[in-house]
């Protein structure tokens, strides 16, 4: 089976995020590049299926020169390759035309299943995956707490409010992951090692067939209007016990509209 | 000079630095008052191959070096160090005496499962009697009796020798006597035994000061046998075996002191900037700066010398001295942060529930194990060719 991971750059959470104020975009240089949390766990259960299934995963990065570090990660956990998709002219994208780059990336891999985190630390669009699957033609399976491949038919528990449903579907197929389907491993040394030597294709968009004049800020159909920092936390409401600081308490929380 | 910030061995911190705080950090507490060794965490630090870092990969290891373990112990022993001596005694003690010293068929047989850490190995060297002058309190024989060696006697404070997952205890034990100089010395062999060979029998569980989620027993052997192959290397050689799996231990008993050294800076650093006393955090405190500072300054000072022998070691060079110097320092590091970061905590530094109580519990055994400090410094003299010494 061919699986292709999709793996993002973030910001470290930990981190103070800033935007850029020229163009209001994330300020990628301002903090450190970590892996997306969740597409840790997309990592993951694509390397569980292929030790299960066999086949071969790829890691596909859309970012700037900085993201290898993220794509070595992937590839220490154990992913056979990657694919880093890196132009200038991609700066800017927001998720419309960022969907648009990916699918035209995929085409050019190929792959039996795509897996993504549902979603990433710093856009929080959570779209991603819905988007990718609609521009490629293949069947969407989101938010799987669990997935299993037997053959071309593909399973995935979604989780909902209320419990999970079973979704299935044919192969080629795009699946997102929430963070219960697995415990993402930790890269051993010879994992960190062996990762040196895996293959590291870089494309350019000439080289995915992304059309220039649909990618970047200036394509993007969002735009950042104004921003400014969040305000400083106030003080909080001390309720003094006389008695009767439980009524008082679900006063407080009533007033706020969270009972 | 060894590249300490070379890619690979940074990431390997890295990924045993996150380790550390997500896996161990949030639950080694609650094994540490209950005395109780953490499975599940060893379990998955061998899923991460730490147990097989120096061990090659035709073992089932990861084709590392030992400065490779060392990072890894100090990273773990930052938050915890029961989880890094069970890893230090597994690897250093346990599987690179094999490795070293060890037929094909012992190699073969014994390290992919200690590499794996599914299997861990111990080494048993003191006993009741003495773990300085080795020679001289060692009581435990082994004779040769229709091609399977015999063995009795008692060795004290085993690390990892009772666990439900532990494999096989390399025994020292006297197996002859030879004249050397005029004088009758023993003749020290090593000899492996696979746990649960009837004669071997492992007491309950040391009750400890500190290192409490870690695994130390009292052994006793009684008639133990096991087959005349499982000698480890040449007999008589058991003395000068051990001499230099310590030389590699105490640079990886330094690593590990480091690790404490910093896990102390790191709360230290965070409660002073918290902890408020007449009106302002006791980091604006010059006597808590200072405290800090000189911290800092014996926690590098500690790593350059481990890392320095560490580099030596690993170029063939001899370490000797390097070694002894890098265990005497960072054991002190690790005792006097401890008792700095104690201090600054306050009474919470009193408690088992923060991690600076714990690093005070764990401290001192660093200067006692694997050679006490008085052994460094007699060492230190002795290569510097202090007569006598
Ligand atoms: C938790 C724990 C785990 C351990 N794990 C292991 C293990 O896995 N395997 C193993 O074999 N051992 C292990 N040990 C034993 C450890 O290595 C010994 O405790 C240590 O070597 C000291 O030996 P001793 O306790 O017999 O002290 P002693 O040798 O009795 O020393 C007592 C004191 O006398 C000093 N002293 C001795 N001779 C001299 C001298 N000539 N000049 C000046 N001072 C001297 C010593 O420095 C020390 O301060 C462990 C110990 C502990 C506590
Ligand atoms: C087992 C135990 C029993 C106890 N029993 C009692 C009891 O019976 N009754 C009782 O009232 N209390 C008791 N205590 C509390 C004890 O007296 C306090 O822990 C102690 O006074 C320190 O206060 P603290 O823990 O709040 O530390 P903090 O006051 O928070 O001090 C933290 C650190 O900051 C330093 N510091 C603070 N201010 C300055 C400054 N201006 N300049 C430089 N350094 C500064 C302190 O010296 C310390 O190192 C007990 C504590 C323990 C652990």
């Amino acid at each position: 089976m061919n699986i292709v991971v999709c793996v993002k750059q973030v910001p470290d959470t930990a981190t103070e995020r800033k935007l850029r104020s020229d163009d209001k975009t994330l300020d990628r240089d301002a903090a450190d590049g970590v892996v997306n949390e969740l597409d840790e766990y997309a990592v993951e259960e694509a390397l569980r299926l292929k030790e299960a299934h066999g086949g071969e995963v790829t890691v596909l990065t859309m970012g700037p020169a900085k993201a290898t570090d993220t794509i070595r990660k992937a590839l220490a956990m154990g992913a056979d390759k990657a694919v880093h998709l890196s132009d200038d002219a991609l700066h800017g994208s927001d998720a419309l035309s960022t969907s648009y780059a990916m699918a035209q990336a995929l085409k050019k891999i190929g792959f039996d299943l795509v897996i993504l985190g549902s979603e990433s630390t710093d856009a929080r669009t959570g779209v991603l995956a819905a988007m990718l699957a609609e521009r490629l033609g293949a069947p969407q399976l989101t938010l799987a707490r669990k997935v299993e491949v037997d053959g071309s038919a593909i399973v995935i528990e979604r989780i909902t409010d209320y419990g999970y449903d079973k979704v299935e579907a044919t192969l080629p197929a795009v699946v997102s992951v929430v963070e219960k389907i697995n415990e993402p491993r930790y890269p051993s040394f010879k994992g960190i090692m062996a990762a040196k030597k895996k293959p590291v294709e870089t494309l350019g968009i000439a080289d995915a067939s992304v059309d220039a004049s649909a990618v970047g800020l200036a394509a993007a159909y969002s735009e950042v209007a104004e921003f400014s920092a969040a305000p400083p936390r106030a003080a909080g409401t001390v309720v003094k016990d006389e008695g009767d600081g439980g009524a008082k308490a679900a006063d407080f929380l009533a007033s706020k509209k969270f009972i | 000079m060894l590249d300490v910030e070379h890619d690979e061995y940074a990431e390997l911190r890295e990924s045993v630095a996150r380790f550390a705080r997500e896996v161990v950090a949030p639950v080694i507490g609650d094994y540490y008052e209950r005395c109780e060794f953490p499975y599940d965490i060893v379990a998955k630090m061998g899923a991460m191959g730490l147990f097989g870092l120096p061990i090659p990969e035709e073992y089932g290891g990861m084709g590392g070096d030992y400065f490779a373990l060392c990072l890894a112990l100090e990273e773990l022993a930052r938050v915890d160090s029961s989880v890094a001596i069970t890893l230090e005694a597994a690897v250093s003690l346990g599987a690179m005496p094999i490795l070293r010293f060890g037929t094909a068929e012992q190699k073969a047989r014994w390290l992919p499962r200690l590499a794996t850490g599914e299997m861990l190995g111990a080494f048993g060297l003191t006993e009741p009697g003495g773990g300085t002058d080795v020679p001289g309190g060692m009581r435990t024989t082994a004779t040769l009796d229709g091609g399977e060696w015999v063995i009795n006697g008692s060795k004290a404070f085993i690390t990892n020798s009772g666990t439900d997952i532990t494999g096989v205890v390399g025994v020292a034990a006297i197996t002859g006597h030879r004249e050397r100089g005029g004088r009758t010395v023993p003749e020290i062999s090593t000899i492996l035994v696979p746990a649960g060979t009837p004669g071997f029998t492992v007491s309950k569980k040391y009750s400890k000061v500190g290192w409490s989620a870690s695994d130390t027993r009292e052994l006793s052997f009684s008639d133990c046998r096991v087959p005349e192959e499982n000698l480890l290397g040449e007999r008589g050689r058991g003395y000068a075996q051990f001499l230099q799996t310590l030389d590699e231990g105490r640079v990886a008993i330094a690593a590990l002191s480091v690790g404490l050294a910093q896990g102390c800076v790191d709360e230290s650093l965070r409660y002073a900037g918290e902890r408020v006393a007449f009106g302002r955090e006791i980091n604006r405190y010059q006597a808590i700066q200072f405290k800090i500072a000189d911290m800092e300054v014996r926690t590098h000072t500690a790593r350059l010398a481990y890392h320095h022998a560490a580099e030596r070691m690993l170029a063939g060079l001899p370490f000797k001295k390097e070694a002894a110097i890098a265990k005497l320092v960072a054991s002190n590091a690790a005792m006097d942060n401890a008792r700095d970061a104690t201090q600054i905590f306050g009474g919470y530094g009193f408690m088992n529930e923060y991690p600076v109580g714990r690093f005070y519990r764990d401290a001192k055994i660093l200067e006692i194990g694997e050679g006490t400090s008085e052994v460094q410094r007699m060492l230190i003299a002795r290569e510097m060719g202090v007569p006598g010494a």
